[in-house]
This record gives C-alpha cells, sequence and structure tokens, in this order.
C-alpha cells in the first residue's frame, strides 16, 4: 500500500455489484471518495444509495440472500477480500443511522460500550473518551449533569448527536450516515449538520440524504444514484448548478423523485 | 344496531370479563387461604410430618419444594436461553430449524404425567437413581424447557433491530453484542418466564409422584439431591389421597394455602427486582 494512494482515495469502489436475490440492486459501482471530504450521496427512493452505503462496513452481511461482486477498498485493502476481518473494518468505518438507535442504557455506558468492547477498561480512560466524544457531538453541556440517566429520556435529535458521540468514542477514520436527519426537527437537523463540518477535519464522511438542500449545504462532492446505477458524481456546486446528465438535472430540479 | 350501540356493548363486555376473572380470583384466595390459615403455625411450615399420629408439620415438603425447584432451573434455564438465542439470532432457515421448532412446540404440549412416566423410566429405572430430588428435578427441567426455549426466542426478538445492528457497526462481535446489549434487553421478559416456570415447577405433582416419590428424608433439611423428596404440591395430594394421619383434611387446607403464600411470595420476589431494573433501563419514563 503506498501512502501515496492511501491519502489520495479513503474509500475506492470497483465494479462493484451487489443482488439480493435474484434482484440486481447495484451496477457497476465507480466511486472513490477522498479523505478529508464530505461526500453526499442522493436520489430517489430505492436507487441503491443506502444499499452502497451499507456495503462500505459490510452491514449487507447481515442479510442472507446478498451476494456481492467487485472491489471495495478503504485505505488501498479489499475490505471483501478473505483476510479482511469485517469487525476491524466497522471499527474504521462506523454508522449512524436512520433512526437514532441509542443503547437502552446510561448515556456514559452508550458512549463507553464500543471502547469496553475493544478492550478498554480503565474507568479514568473510559470517563475521559466519553466526555472527549460528546464534546465532540456538541452534546456534552446537555447531558454533563445526567451522563448515568438512561439514554432513552434524550429528545430525538439529542438521541442522534449521542449516537454520532458513541461512534466516535471508537475513533474510526470514516462515517457512514444513512439518512441521519431524517427524523428529527428542523433544528436538530441544523445541530448534526453543524457538526458534520467540525468533523469534516478529522473525518471522511458519507451521507445519504434525500434533502437536496442539505446535500448542497454540506457536502463537497455529491453522487447521483438512481435505479442501481451510479449516475454521475462531481463536485457539489457543479452537480447543483451544471450537472453533465440530463437525468441528474432532471432529478435534482425537481421533476421526478 | 348502531355503531355506538355495539361498541358500548362491546365495552361493557370486556369490564364484565375482566370483573368476572377478578372475582373468580377473589373467591379462590378467599376459600383457600380462609380455610388454610388457621392451620398455619411455626410447627406446621417448618415442622417435620408425623405418619400415624396428628399434628404432623410440612417442613421437609416445602424445603424440598424450593429445593426441587433450584435445582430445575438451575438445568433448563441455562439450556433454555441457549436454545431461544440460537433459534432467535444463529438459526438459519431450512429444515433443521423447522424441526427443532415443530420439536419445541410438540414437547410443550405434552401433558405432564407422561413426563412423568417418560422420567420415571429414564432416571429412576435406567439411569438408576431410583427416586430422588435429582431425578425429580431433571424431570421438571424437561417440562419446563420447552417453555424456556420459547419465551427466549420471543424475548430476544421483541428487542428492536436497531440495537443489534447498533452494536456490529461499532465493532462488535456477534456474542458481545448478544450479551451486552440484547441479553439485558431482553431480560425483563426472560424473567416474566422464569417466573412462569417457577411456578410450574413449584406446583408440579403428577411427574414428581412418579420421580422424586412419597416421603421425605429422616433428616431435616437434607441437602442429598439423591434422597427421596417429596414436595409440597404432591404432600398435598398425599394427604388428600393416601394418608393415614386423623388430621389429613387440615394437614391438606394448611399445604394449599401454604403453597399459594409460597408462590405468590417467590413471584413477587422475582416481579420486583424486575421493575425496577425496567424502570431504570427505560429512562425512568
Amino acid at each position: 500500500m503506498t501512502t501515496n494512494l492511501a491519502t489520495k482515495y479513503k474509500i475506492k469502489a470497483d465494479k462493484l455489484n451487489l443482488f439480493y436475490g435474484e434482484n440486481h440492486a447495484l451496477h457497476d459501482i465507480e466511486l472513490s471518495i477522498e479523505q478529508g471530504t464530505i461526500a453526499a450521496l442522493i436520489g430517489p427512493s430505492g436507487c441503491g444509495k443506502s444499499t452502497f452505503l451499507r456495503t462500505l462496513n459490510r452491514m449487507n452481511d447481515l442479510i442472507d440472500s446478498v451476494r456481492i461482486t467487485g472491489n471495495v477498498s478503504v485505505d488501498g485493502q479489499n475490505i471483501y477480500g478473505t483476510d479482511s476481518d469485517v469487525v476491524s473494518l466497522r471499527k474504521r468505518v462506523g454508522m449512524v443511522f436512520q433512526r437514532p438507535n441509542p443503547f437502552p442504557m446510561s448515556i456514559y455506558d452508550n458512549i463507553a460500550y464500543g471502547p469496553r468492547i475493544h478492550g478498554t477498561k480503565k474507568k479514568a480512560v473510559l470517563d475521559e473518551i466519553v466526555e472527549r466524544s460528546l464534546v465532540q457531538a456538541a452534546l456534552w453541556d446537555e447531558v454533563k449533569d445526567r451522563l448515568h440517566k438512561s439514554a432513552l429520556g434524550l429528545s430525538g435529535g439529542q438521541q442522534q448527536r449521542l449516537c454520532i458521540a458513541r461512534l466516535l468514542a471508537v475513533e474510526p477514520d470514516v462515517l457512514l450516515m444513512d439518512e441521519p436527519t431524517s427524523a428529527l426537527d428542523p433544528i436538530s437537523t441544523l445541530k448534526v449538520e453543524e457538526l458534520t463540518q467540525t468533523l469534516k477535519d478529522k473525518y471522511t464522511i458519507i451521507i445519504v440524504t434525500h434533502n437536496m438542500q442539505q446535500a448542497a449545504r454540506i457536502s463537497d462532492v455529491t453522487s447521483f444514484f438512481l435505479n442501481g446505477y451510479l449516475v454521475e458524481t462531481d463536485k457539489t456546486d457543479k452537480i447543483f448548478t451544471n450537472p453533465n446528465d440530463q437525468r441528474t438535472e432532471d432529478y435534482i430540479t425537481g421533476r421526478f423523485g | 344496531m348502531s355503531s355506538k350501540t355495539t361498541d358500548r356493548l362491546a365495552t361493557l363486555y370486556f369490564w364484565a370479563s375482566g370483573i368476572v376473572i377478578i372475582l373468580i380470583l377473589a373467591w379462590f384466595m378467599i376459600r383457600i387461604l380462609g380455610e388454610g390459615i388457621p392451620h398455619l403455625s411455626w410447627h406446621f411450615i417448618f415442622g417435620k410430618p408425623e405418619e400415624i399420629k396428628a399434628g404432623g408439620g410440612v417442613g421437609p415438603q416445602l424445603f424440598n419444594s424450593f429445593y426441587v425447584l433450584i435445582l430445575s432451573l438451575v438445568i433448563s434455564i441455562p439450556i433454555g436461553v441457549c436454545a431461544g438465542i440460537y433459534l432467535s439470532i444463529y438459526a438459519q432457515k431450512n429444515w433443521f430449524t423447522d424441526l427443532v421448532r415443530i420439536s419445541v412446540e410438540a414437547l410443550s404440549s405434552v401433558p405432564s404425567i407422561v413426563f412423568g412416566l417418560f422420567g420415571f423410566l429414564l432416571f429412576a429405572n435406567l439411569l438408576g437413581l431410583k427416586f430422588s430430588i435429582l431425578g425429580g428435578a431433571a424431570t421438571v427441567a424437561l417440562l419446563n424447557l420447552p417453555v424456556m426455549v420459547r419465551v427466549t426466542e420471543e424475548a430476544i426478538r421483541t428487542v428492536p433491530e436497531s440495537y443489534w445492528e447498533a452494536s456490529l457497526a461499532l465493532g462488535s462481535t456477534q456474542w458481545q453484542a448478544i450479551r451486552k446489549v440484547l441479553l439485558p434487553a431482553a431480560l425483563p421478559n426472560l424473567i416474566t418466564g422464569i417466573t412462569l416456570i417457577a411456578g410450574r415447577a413449584l406446583g408440579e405433582s403428577a411427574i414428581l409422584i412418579y420421580t422424586a416419590g412419597l416421603s421425605v428424608s429422616r433428616f431435616f433439611p437434607d441437602f442429598n439431591p439423591l434422597k427421596m423428596g417429596e414436595t409440597l404440591s404432591v404432600h398435598l395430594w398425599y394427604v388428600g389421597a393416601e394418608a393415614l394421619v386423623p388430621d389429613a383434611k387440615a394437614i391438606a387446607q394448611g399445604s394449599a394455602a401454604l403453597l399459594l403464600i409460597v408462590v405468590l411470595i417467590f413471584n413477587m420476589l422475582v416481579a420486583i427486582p424486575s421493575r425496577i431494573l425496567q424502570k431504570r433501563l427505560s429512562g425512568g419514563k
């Protein structure tokens, strides 16, 4: 692995095809994402953008009927190779889900969950990780007095930021976000969006969104998916002002989807 | 009839059903406890039984009831929980899993006296345990195993899929996700299931007549699990059917009341911590 390649492309999908049983859901996806960028995946429902996102940390492995051909590499290593370890992959490539999914535990235990399963036991270290992660996720001030109360008592927006903090606690390199604000109110959405901006220095973020203003606001590059094909990838400004493909233009101007 | 009238009638019917259940339970409790409690005394609860004279106690039987209960839980909980986890998480949909599931269902519909006969043949005869607390407990565990499997499977299935995904997405192994997230989240339902089978174990008689026998050790308390061990419910049947003591009726009434009280206390001992736990897990809401 050359350092040049690793710094250039954090994630690279090469002729990626995915099948749900007989259903061919992703067709020859070719996509490279650079380190330290925010990439948005847009497209109508069922276009394959979430499916693609879930191939990047192998969450599709949980579905029995899924079959994948082609390559996905993270830091130049094929994650579908025979020597690839899915547990350490998911530690590096973390995921935030559409609905906030905190565990039914205290706020503290939610954040400490990841470090604990990866072997951190010392309370002082865990305390430090919990505080740092919550600060990074812009949630610390709101919860610092109730760390040992259940996370289920938080509002939806707070829960989603908690899930982001929980993810940051395992120190991943890549954050996958699957419509992270679709279940949130506008103010919580704004907070999560601001958060992505502060996180982008340290992390590569790939975000699936239905909200095109959101994609335009926060992302550096945007990829447009349609019916399992990746139609076009370009700088976000370019996609939203002057896309190359007619279908992209039709979608972003609201002619379908 | 207008839909409004139907609605009112339905509401009335639901209320009535609820009240009928409360009345049946109340009547039952008043009869059993009313007739039994006057016979309860320190000596009755903890004393040794008599074969000929009046005035015997049920101490060893009470002890044996709990001994059988605990031994049977020790056998059925680990196996039942693991099988339930297997069915709800690991099992793929194929003929083997279907077979496991059908077996579980078939087992849970077998009458307990048939289990008793089976336990008698297997533990008492084949394995040479004779009538013993261990053989009785093992057979009761067999009776309860399918229930424990089903309860665990259901309890794990009701845990939201999102917990499972969240844990795996943080890089946990499946086992870590099961042990640290799924089982704790399923615990309240698991505990309900455990009270259910514990109640059955405390109340079981048919099985234990065949496997644990109708008499008790000369020593009290006797922790030897290979000794014969009549339990309280079996004693209740025994004094009603075969006993020679003149105060058999009083002993039966007292035993029935004691059994009821013991089951109630046991359920509360399990249910209250479980409530507190559930409250803590769900954020005190």
